[in-house]
């Protein structure tokens, strides 16, 4: 029988898919681990949620994916037909005229749709929103027919100009879905009505080349929970971090692009807030890449839009996720100037790092961090392999990088992580001092497997305030998906002059679009506290490009907004002195996009479900010493079992704390304790 | 003072430290700058220059790479004008002199001296592209110019701000010789925002390392860049390699214009001899000789990617850039068109380079800024001016075909999008696509040009001036690879389409509403023989409307229908028959 107060996370990663469960009202809380089944990844989803609990019992499911990410990054997307104005058939080839490295000039660009895929019909809108020729739909019709007899399975439709006045798009979108044999048809307004045709265009063929993928694995997914007699709501987590249907979900799957790791900032910053840590950067160190995330007063930042890969660029409102190629997996070497470097080449999970014995022999970050003895090479995370090869390691080590330096072995593996720590420390000043943030306020949360290997350093490096680890590293992101809001997003291009704005019609306009956003989230079927919409206006000095998002202190309520140009032009005033040193009065403001968000405010999740045991205790989680290198020498370092260790406990370092997903290396000159909720809080002694 | 020892880790750390604020600095310019041509185009740069010598010590990584070479020039201006202790603590230089360390009137420098203890460090710059600085065309573009006054004004190395206090007379005399003063304010502004972001960050960084660990680490950069530099060069065979290209004219005497280079390989150290290279022209396309040695950095700097973007890569290499060449003059040659044969610099330095090491062959790119500026009054009488830079094909290369439609190698501009040109300006584009036909043919070929085509929405009409070159001379192939497609300009008439009498370059093109003009930007060069082009790749370019049938059977030896099906028994054959 269906217990609505039931909920399930469920987090796809490439190797292993994480479930977390919790029941609302009797605050049970358990979570489950299942390798994932690539390419049928149902499979390990059912598997997981049946250690859980019988499906037929589930109130709720939430689904952090990566399949759009992958699809993305792998080009494994669908056919797709675009249709577009005359003359504009190249846009998605034509990109913005960049290149893909600022120095080297070698190096092609193929377009997820191919040229003879990308047809034009006669319609033409002017910049101010005059249809001066209107779109006909024998014109559309014979343009699908072509598509659909080349194999297209979704459509795209990018009319120049849509953001002002989406009448054409819409007269063909409605041609086009009479004709076309499934849903997957979708028009650039739908998604974007933003100017800026080629970031428009490229977002609404994104999002057609997944729709297929997305749609199939969704019904996939669907039909075995069906099976299984689920007869609660599931829902997928979008980059905002907020949670959609999978209606919604099917229909804008570009939306997804960045949903797993999302998911994972949303349980960070909820994490932290909990915890009373209300200004984070998450870090979260995979075999490839370390990911950044910057949470200001509680709340995650998000950016306009983010590029997949050279040329592919996706705006749509997202989590800011600032990725460099620094990875367990990444490589160190010596280059011909004597510098040692490392990555941006990584062995990635596979062949790994020289001590998984799988292939390569080149030094990687892993390998660094076996060598000095932080990880454990009897039992490595993930459990697949029996033992680690310290010797390889060391012996790779020694060759590409303590001979040419003059180093010992030792000595080159601590460089390593030094040079790999600095990077990590430099994405985070990225985040932080890049955008105006002090560093020496923050905490940094890392999950995943890999990022508390190196939380104590970035500490030290970046000067941050301390570090929370969170009390399941491994399963940040399952988390997430309990935790975070359902929200909905919509932007549009305004713009208007500042100076003698009508801010009723703009307030009307905003009370319009907020109504509509509310209405999605309202119909998501998951409890929320309350729904909260809010308002930013990308703005600018008359003469700009870029803008500044600017929040507005304004709501609605009854269906109203209530605003004046003076609260828009001191809302502006703040948020442009916050980006730059100098205000330029004298010049003409505009407004340019309206963004509006509905947030569907989930009731609080209690994390002290998470909480050790009461009997727990520090003897019994000690599990002896084992010598650690640190700062040039071997230390004694005190081995505990991190999940076994009480609330309170105090642990000074140098230390390693070690639980089946995660190693948490405490420096020298740090200290931890186990807060109430079972988080590891790392700080300067 | 004593010099600390510098261990490599923490040289490793401070390298990208150091690097990731002049990086910083530049992105602060991109978001508050007025005109798209920084905002949009980056056309850009900031870094942390030696306190006496003005040698580059720390570049952005997104800064525009001509601006890479030349900065340390324009610093070296300054420590010339006022001493080396002329500077004090708030000083904020500014100049756009183009035959003192710079390129063209619209690249405004700032220079400011970064103080530790009441003693120069450093100094730090920045310089970005301002819309207009006078002169006779909007844009300061002029194909016609003769003497630089017509370019615009020049200013010499003035303090705009003295310990700390700008000097409004500074100000207003840059805000009165120009068309768009609310712009160039606007910008200017946004290159204050970056010299103070940089001037906070270099002093917390030197205050976290100490002085003496930051010095030490400088001057371990430039002697890394360098190294590698050296390495790079001794791994070339020693010999001499001639290569020349030409530009269309100089915009006032139609005779073309050669760029000759005998480029000397000698053990680790490389001799660029410019030499016998045309003597200065009389309109625009002169250049400075500090603008030469930067464009030959460029070049250099595309083929060894992985050297560092300070002074060091430098030592190892002599130039020969004669002061009678038009890439040697002073003052006041006229100079504004310095893009076009800095393209073509860099062309020649890649066609020399190419016979060096065939490995590293790459194709000419397209070579052309196209300069285009089209202008006019709305019905309120306000002027518009529309003004923007456009792409063209990469060549081919070892490693992939060329691009296509990408930007030069000059810089890292991005376009601004079509739609908001329309929203800027009353004019409507007809056409903004790939342009067919215009790859050069090879093994790996060249990337393909656009076609640009608007259409003058306004009642007014527009006045139209292009400054553009390949009119005439087709970017070329390497290793046996065909050239790409030749700069093509029109414009309606009443007449009928009529394009330029100086191929490339035109001012004064009046156009009444609903008159369109038309521009074509080249193709790359192919690299390699094109009948070994794998025929399917031949094949889909003719799937996708970008390659005739016949152009596949002339150029690549393909036979091949309009719906890509290819006669592989006829193309064997057609292909051993032209190989015997």
């Amino acid at each position: 029988m269906t217990k609505l107060s039931t909920l399930v996370g469920v987090d796809v990663g490439g190797t292993f898919t994480d479930l977390a469960f919790f029941d609302e009202k009797t605050r049970a809380f358990r979570t489950a681990k299942v390798p994932s089944n690539r390419g049928d990844e149902a499979v390990g989803f059912i598997e997981g949620l049946k250690r859980l609990d019988a499906i037929a019992n589930l109130g709720a499911i939430v689904h952090g994916t990566t399949v759009g990410t992958n699809a993305l990054l792998e080009r494994k997307g669908a056919k797709i037909g675009i249709i577009t104005t005359p003359g504009f058939r190249d846009t998605l080839e034509m990109r913005r005229r960049d290149r893909p490295n600022t120095w080297g000039l070698w190096g092609d660009f193929e377009p997820i749709a191919s040229r003879e895929f990308r047809l034009e019909v006669p319609e033409r809108t002017l910049a101010d929103g005059t249809i001066r020729v209107a779109v006909q739909k024998a014109d559309i019709e014979a343009a699908c027919a072509k598509l659909i007899a080349m194999g297209a399975e979704a459509l795209a439709i990018g009319f120049i100009n849509a953001y002002a006045n989406p009448a054409n798009e819409r007269a063909a979108l409605e041609a086009a879905r009479a004709v076309w044999p499934n849903a997957h048809v979708s028009a650039s307004h739908e998604l974007l009505p933003e100017i800026r045709e080629f970031e428009r265009t490229s977002t609404i063929a994104l999002n057609a080349y997944l729709q297929p993928v997305v749609a199939s694995y969704l019904g996939k997914l669907e039909d075995a929970l069906a099976g299984d007699g689920f007869a609660g709501s599931f829902h997928i987590v979008q980059s905002n971090g907020g949670v959609m249907s999978t209606a919604n979900a099917r229909k804008f799957p570009v939306r997804t692009a960045l949903s797993g790791p999302a998911a994972g900032v949303i349980a960070a910053a909820a994490i932290g807030r909990a915890a009373g840590y209300e200004d984070i950067v998450t870090a979260d160190l995979g075999g490839t890449s370390f990911d950044v995330s910057l949470v200001a007063g509680g709340e995650a930042a998000l950016a306009a839009q983010t590029t997949i890969d050279f040329g592919m660029v996706v705006r749509t409102p997202m989590i800011e996720i600032t990725t460099i190629g620094a990875g367990g997996g990444s490589i160190a070497h010596v280059d011909k100037g004597g510098l040692l470097a490392v990555g941006p080449e990584s062995a990635g999970s596979r062949p790994g790092p020289v001590a998984y014995a799988q292939g390569n022999t080149r030094p990687t970050l892993t390998d660094a961090n076996i060598v000095l003895g932080r990880i454990n090479a009897e039992k490595p995370i993930g459990g697949k392999l029996a033992r680690l090869d310290v010797e390889a390691a060391r012996a790779a080590i020694d060759a590409h990088i303590g001979e040419p330096l003059g180093l010992s072995p030792e000595a080159a593996a601590e460089a390593i992580i030094r040079v790999a720590n600095a990077k990590m420390a430099g994405a985070i000043r990225l985040v932080s001092i890049e955008r105006g943030h002090d560093p020496t306020k923050f905490t940094a949360v890392p999950f995943g497997g890999g990022g508390a290997l190196h939380v104590g350093a970035l500490i030290k490096d970046v000067g941050l305030k301390s570090a929370l680890v969170p009390r399941y590293p491994g399963i940040t992101s399952a988390l997430g998906c309990i935790i975070a809001d359902i929200r909905h997003d919509e932007v549009a291009t305004v713009n208007l002059m500042l100076d003698g704005l009508d801010a009723a019609s703009l307030a009307a306009r905003m009370a319009e679009t907020g109504e509509k956003a509310r209405a999605i989230v309202a119909a998501a079927s998951l409890q929320v506290e309350r729904i909260d919409v809010v308002f930013e206006l990308d703005m600018h000095y008359q003469g700009q490009t870029h803008t500044v998002g600017v929040p507005l202190p304004v709501t609605l309520e009854a269906g109203k907004v209530s605003l004046s140009e003076a609260v828009v032009r001191a809302a502006f005033e703040t948020a442009y002195a916050k980006a730059f040193s100098r205000l330029l009065p004298g010049i003409p403001v505009k407004i340019v996009n309206l963004r509006t968000a509905a947030i569907g405010r989930r009731p609080a999740f209690d994390l002290a479900a998470l909480a050790p045991a009461a009997d727990a205790s520090i003897e019994t989680a000690a599990r002896g010493y084992r010598k650690v290198w640190f700062d040039g020498g071997w230390h004694e370092a005190a081995i505990y079992d991190r999940l076994a260790l009480p609330i309170d406990a105090k642990i000074t370092g140098p230390a390693i704390l070690e639980q089946a997903d995660a190693t948490i290396v405490l420096d020298p000159g740090l200290g931890a304790r186990v807060d109430r909720f079972g988080n590891l809080i790392v700080e300067r002694l | 003072m004593t010099t600390p020892t510098l261990d490599p880790v923490t040289f490793a750390i401070l390298t990208g430290r150091l690097e990731q604020i002049a990086d910083e600095m530049d992105a602060t310019l991109y978001r508050s700058a007025f005109n798209p041509i920084i905002a949009e185009a980056r056309d850009a740069c900031h870094g942390l220059y030696h306190a006496t010598t003005g040698a580059t010590l720390v570049q952005g990584q997104r800064g525009l790479p001509i601006f890479v070479g030349a900065m340390a020039f324009a610093v070296k201006s300054v420590i010339d004008k006022v001493g080396p202790d002329g500077a004090e603590d708030g000083d904020t230089f500014i100049f756009n002199d183009p035959y003192a360390g710079g390129t063209h009137l619209n690249d405004f420098r700032l220079v400011r001296p970064l103080m530790r203890g009441g003693k120069l460090f450093a100094w730090l710059a920045s310089v970005g592209h301002w819309l207009d600085i006078g002169g006779n065309v909007p844009g300061g573009y002029n194909p016609q110019a003769v003497e630089s006054f017509q370019e615009g004004v020049l200013i010499p190395p003035v303090k705009l701000f003295r310990k700390g206090v700008i000097q409004q007379d500074i100000v207003d005399i840059l805000q009165a010789n120009t068309r768009v003063p609310r712009s160039n304010w606007g910008d200017l502004n946004g290159q204050l925002n970056a010299l103070d972001l940089g001037e906070k960050r270099f002093h917390a960084l030197i205050d976290e390392y100490g002085d003496g660990v930051v010095e030490a680490a400088l001057e371990a950069a430039s002697a890394r860049a360098e190294a590698l530099m050296r390495a790079n060069i001794a791994a070339l065979p020693d010999g001499v390699y001639s290569f020349e290209d030409y530009l269309d004219n100089d915009g006032i005497v139609d005779e073309k214009l050669t760029i000759a280079l005998d480029l000397t390989i000698a053990g680790e150290t490389m001799v660029l001899d410019f030499s016998r290279s045309s003597p200065a022209c009389k309109g625009p396309v002169n250049i400075a000789k500090s603008t030469a040695v930067a464009a030959c950095y460029v070049a250099l700097k595309h083929v060894f990617t992985e050297v560092p973007a300070n002074a060091g890569c430098l030592r190892p290499i002599t130039f020969e850039i004669s002061e009678t060449s038009f890439l040697g003059v002073s003052a006041p040659r006229p100079v504004a068109g310095y893009t076009e044969t800095i393209l073509r610099m860099i062309g020649v330095v890649f066609g020399a380079l190419a016979k060096a090491d065939p490995s590293r062959a790459t194709a000419a790119p397209f070579g052309t800024i196209n300069a285009l500026s089209v202008a006019g009054h709305r019905s309120n009488g306000e002027r518009w001016v529309l003004f923007s830079f456009f792409g063209g094909g990469l060549g081919g290369n070892p490693a992939s075909d060329g691009l296509n439609h990408a930007n030069n190698p000059i810089s890292t501009a991005t376009m601004p999008p079509a739609e908001i040109l329309e929203a800027s300006y009353p004019v409507m584009f007809t056409e903004w696509g790939l342009r067919p036909e215009s790859a050069g043919a090879g093994a790996h070929r060249g990337g393909f040009g656009a076609v640009y085509a608007l259409e003058v929405l306004s009642e007014g009409g527009a006045d139209v001036s292009l400054l553009g070159e390949r009119g005439r001379y087709a970017p070329f192939g390497v290793a046996g690879g065909a050239p790409g497609a030749l700069n093509l300009f029109h414009w309606e008439t009443d007449d009928g389409l009529k394009s330029p009498a100086m191929a490339s370059k035109v001012t004064g093109v009046k156009l009444t509403q609903g008159q369109e003009i038309r521009l074509q930007s080249p193709g790359g060069g192919g690299w390699g023989d094109a009948r070994t082009r794998a025929p399917e790749a031949v094949a889909r370019d003719v799937v996708r409307g970008l390659l005739s049938p016949e152009t596949a059977r002339q150029d690549y030896a393909v036979i091949v229908d309009a719906s890509g099906l290819v006669d592989t028994k006829a193309t064997a054959a057609l292909r051993a028959g032209e190989a015997a």
